[in-house]
């Protein structure tokens, strides 16, 4: 039974005098070769062109921040059990009185760590979180020299209050897909 | 003594001058030949290539250059120290002479002195083109020995029994060129090709037989079973670092060049081209039109060198003797032959 329309039978009959000659087929070859020489390139310069990323796309997490730039996460822990290559972790902690303005919530996260080698950006943190509170974005995970350096605290996962991300690109995603 | 002395140290001036653009010459276009390569390598395969030395990487020579000296310099411990230094040199000042010989131009009149834009005209110029060329076959097989190495070694054998294989071809047809130019001196040659009566159009049998022994003699590719980075992970110059495998790929580029200019004055007309005399110019006007023309031929060859590198795979290697022995040879031969019954019966 045929699989595919693709496979070829091979013929093993000699050659005629025009194949044996070689050169047709190199002047074809050559005439191949030199139309990409004028095709369109398709590198594109990095640094200075940067690819458009998907809608989809899943990169370095974001812890966001309210509309008073207080931090939205309660540190329930739900992120971390989704997680499947379990790279959350995070310490719990009451809210003092007079921090109202750092964080929403009377519970908050103290310690709020994501180690990047484990994890598998399935974005499974993003749609656990009750607090619309991590999402992922479309920015990178910097390289790092030492393996350390790859777990990620709050000092770089939650946003400046003055630097926002902006994540509608992926809410809107999942207004879509409900 | 004095007459001798005035008429001498001119001459050897002029020399000296000539001796130096053009090795300076040869240096900057082999230079830029590996950036050409590399950008148009880029090109056949949809890429733009190097572009970041500079404006569109035009430094990058430099930096590959910078990059050379800098590297360790590396000498294998079981390896013959002078042969190990010798192969090199000999792969650079083989692929460097070959240029004393072709015609660059015709005269110029400068200083009240007619000065021929050649540094020599020996009138047995093919013979010491054939015999240089097969000298840089030394470079090779010397530093491929010196390493101590089995790929080396495998592709030192293969370099000599490819150079001895196609040299012969090459001789033959350069002898049924001979044959109907009359005389060995390339400056002879290209000026009995005026305006558009060029040699390959007597001799495109010959041409073809030539052009593909060339690519054997530069061990360019279809025939570069020497340097093989696929099987013997750069061949002859596995062992080597730093500037000394500088020079052998450096060495590879002025053959390339000098194989272009040589098939551009053998084939070609060199520095001539049609309605070159009826434009009506200043005849040292007309000289430096003429050498422009030379180079924009020796550049197209050279296009062709790095378009057919990039379209066709390797040789096996008994395709490669087959094509040697069984058919160049041959054809080369059957060519001769028939220049040589032309000739006899016409002229």
């Amino acid at each position: 039974m045929l699989l595919t329309h693709r496979s070829v039978i091979a013929s093993h009959k000699k050659m005629s005098f025009w194949e044996r000659l070689y050169l047709p087929a190199i002047l074809g070859g050559l005439r191949i070769t030199l139309k990409h020489f004028f095709l369109k390139k398709v590198t594109i310069r990095y640094p200075e062109v940067k690819r458009l990323f998907a809608p989809v796309y899943r990169g370095l997490h974001v812890l966001k921040r309210d509309d008073n730039g207080a931090e939205r996460c309660t540190a329930c822990g739900l992120c971390a059990v989704a997680c499947p290559a379990e790279a959350i972790t995070m310490d719990a902690a009451e809210r003092k009185p007079g921090e109202e303005g750092l964080y929403r919530e009377e519970k908050y996260a103290a310690k709020y760590e994501i180690n990047m080698l484990r994890c598998i950006f399935c974005g499974l943190c993003e749609e656990a979180c009750p607090k619309e509170a991590i999402f992922l974005t479309d920015r990178l995970v910097p390289a790092q020299y030492n393996r350390p350096d790859f777990i990620f605290g709050k000092d770089k996962l939650v946003e400046p209050p003055d630097a926002r991300v902006d994540i509608s690109d992926r809410q809107n995603l999942g207004e879509t897909r409900c | 003594m004095e007459g001798i002395a005035a008429v001498l140290i001119p001459f050897l001036i002029e020399k000296m001058v000539l001796i130096v653009i053009v090795f300076a010459v040869t240096l900057g276009i082999a230079m830029y030949a590996t950036l050409a390569e590399r950008k148009f390598a880029a090109f056949f395969q949809d890429r733009i290539g190097p572009d970041r030395a500079g404006p569109f990487g035009l430094l990058q020579p430099l930096a590959d250059g910078v990059k050379f000296f800098f590297k360790e310099e590396m000498m294998p411990s079981h390896s013959d120290k002078m042969l190990f230094v010798l192969g090199p040199c000999l792969s650079m000042i083989a692929a460097c002479m070959t240029a004393a010989v072709v015609p660059w131009g015709d005269h110029i009149l400068l200083f009240g002195r007619t000065i021929f834009l050649q540094i020599t005209d020996l009138n047995f110029g093919i013979l010491y083109l054939a015999g240089v060329v097969s000298i840089g076959v030394y470079g090779i097989m010397i530093g491929g020995w010196a390493s101590n190495n089995k790929f080396s070694l495998l592709s030192t054998i293969r370099a000599s029994s490819q150079m001895i294989s196609y040299e012969l071809a090459m001789g033959l047809s350069l002898v049924s060129l001979t044959l109907l130019t009359g005389s060995l001196s390339l400056r002879d040659i290209v000026m009995g090709q005026p305006g558009g009566h060029w040699n390959i159009w007597v001799q495109p049998l010959g041409f073809l037989i030539f052009l593909v022994c060339s690519f054997a003699e530069a061990n360019r590719v279809p025939f570069d079973l020497a340097e093989c980075e696929t099987e013997l992970i750069g061949g002859y110059h596995t062992e080597y670092s730093s500037m000394k495998l500088g020079f052998y790929l450096f060495a590879e580029y002025i053959n390339m060049f000098i194989a272009s200019a040589v098939m551009s004055t053998l084939y070609f007309g060199g520095f001539q081209f049609p309605g070159l005399h009826s434009l009506g110019l200043a005849p040292s006007l007309v000289t430096l039109l003429g050498v422009a023309v030379l180079f924009t031929k020796i550049f197209g060859f050279m296009f062709f060198f790095i378009w057919v590198r990039w379209t066709l795979p390797r040789f096996r290697y008994d395709q490669l003797m087959r094509l040697g022995w069984k058919i160049l040879v041959p054809l080369s031969i059957l060519n001769m032959l028939v220049t040589a019954g032309v000739a006899l019966w016409f002229y």
